[in-house]
């Protein structure tokens, strides 16, 4: 078995708010040579405005959810049409495709999708999560954000955000809302579509789970998450990263943290407060690990931790972003560090133990 | 199993982290970590044969893999809430850790 059958398939969600641009960016995506073993998942087949011959080119690929939305059949539609393109590719009646882009309808919240993911050991075996992709448009995506909670989610959720009718919007309006975006997500890249159009399929195929790109995602995190203690080492101005409830916050250690103690605490969190915690990321200084333990996920579905070679930044130091939705961010700050204090109490017991 | 591919054990858990979690010496440490929270409500945890074994004050068990299922199978033995937020809990960690 080779690494093509042996490998996860990545999924990757395309989502964004009612017509702001999502099938003409999964166009161009779709058109890139590094992209050509690309299979989609669309739930809304006659109203996407694919032209005819993307919909000819992927005829074989494309599996139509019957049912209208996405996000209110995830459990049924969405793993068995998974599962039935599995099954199709292994088969050999579909190509061997090396990824699936699912593309939500624009109302979706795409946190149950992620839900999907992380319930079903069969999903998790066979795909992995890649990144979110969220279009945003430089018009009207202000107002979205005001007015439509699935509009705030589908920005918190993403790993790309990709800023749509700047042409339309200018120069101001658009950096209005970079900064809006920025404020809400602070980890996630911000392309400009006119970006997009030159390196678009890095959308898709740069990630925390590619060895190559894996350090360059992570500094950017960290450089976002340093700009965070900063700023909240700075606090006399309002919290630029509160947008209504959602609001992103950053735990921070300078000693190693336990592992255990960790995977206790984060468990814990999500078990109780999983739909309200939208993304985690960040690089852990782990006792008796010598190297960074790079640490991700969207609400349930955490990713299996991947190691760094080194720190990117040469600060030996944990730096976690949480976003989260409705929780007090001092609360989880607090619990965090206690929960931390259980694994340097369990440690010197066991050392001794294990040393009599 | 995974009915499409026949393998087995496919449920593994984000907190296993790497191959150092199935050392003995590391299990013990995590329910050493683990048994520091569970006493609050009222529940132990137990290494056994790879896997770990909840028990509660009463003698009822179950039977866990990892610690993603911990937490779920806590709140069910115990009719309670498990939640790393709630105040007295946190408060309770830190006067522990003031005392030390």
């Amino acid at each position: 078995m080779n690494d093509l059958w042996a490998a996860p398939i990545t999924v990757n969600l395309l989502t964004g708010f009612l017509g702001s641009g999502k099938t003409s960016l999964l166009r161009r995506l779709l058109r890139q040579p590094d992209l050509s073993d690309t299979a989609v998942m669309i739930n809304e087949f006659g109203e996407v405005g694919l032209d005819h011959l993307l919909l000819e080119a992927v005829d074989e690929e494309v599996v139509l959810l019957d049912s209208g939305c996405v996000c209110c059949t995830i459990r049924g539609d969405l793993k068995d049409a998974l599962l039935r393109l599995y099954g199709r590719r292994q088969r050999g009646e579909v190509p061997p495709f090396r990824r699936v882009v699912i593309e939500t309808t624009g109302l979706a919240d795409p946190t149950p999708i992620v839900a999907t993911f992380a319930a079903d050991p069969m999903l998790k075996h066979h795909f992995r999560l890649g990144n979110v992709v969220t279009v945003i448009d430089a018009e009207c995506g202000g107002a979205n954000l005001d007015c439509y909670e699935e509009c705030r989610k589908q920005v918190a959720v993403g790993d790309r955000l990709v800023v749509s009718k700047i042409d339309i919007a200018g120069p101001g309006k658009t950096a209005r809302l970079r900064a809006r975006l920025a404020a809400i997500n602070p980890t996630a890249e911000i392309i400009e579509s006119g970006e997009a159009d030159d390196a678009a399929a890095a959308l898709l195929t740069h990630d925390v789970h590619d060895e190559t790109t894996r350090p360059d995602e992570v500094r950017r995190w960290l450089m976002a998450e340093d700009a965070m203690i900063h700023d909240h080492d700075h606090q006399d101005h309002e919290d630029r990263n509160r947008h209504g409830d959602i609001r992103a916050l950053v735990l921070s250690a300078d000693k190693p943290l336990d592992w255990a103690a960790f995977g206790l605490w984060l468990s814990m969190l999500l078990n109780r407060h999983g739909r309200k915690v939208l993304r985690v990321k960040g690089l852990l200084n782990i006792v008796g690990r010598g190297a960074p333990v790079v640490v991700q996920g969207v609400q349930h579905l955490i990713h299996k931790p991947v190691h760094l070679e080194r720190w990117p930044d040469n600060q030996a130091r944990t730096r976690l972003v949480l976003i989260v939705r409705g929780l007090d961010p001092g609360l989880i700050d607090r619990s965090f560090h206690a929960f931390m204090r259980l694994g340097v109490e369990a440690r010197p017991l066991q050392e001794a133990v294990s040393s009599a | 199993m995974c009915a499409l591919c026949g393998v087995f054990g496919v449920a593994e858990h984000w907190s296993d982290g790497s191959a150092q979690a199935s050392t003995g010496a590391e299990r013990q440490h995590r329910v050493a970590v683990a048994n520091r929270c569970l006493a609050a409500y009222g529940l132990s945890l137990s290494d056994w044969a790879g896997r770990y074994i909840l028990t509660t004050r009463t003698g009822a068990s179950k039977i866990i893999d990892n610690f993603g299922a911990l937490w779920p199978e806590a709140e069910r033995l115990t009719g309670r809430v498990c939640d790393p937020l709630d105040r007295d809990s946190i408060n309770a960690l830190d006067v522990r850790a003031a005392v030390r």
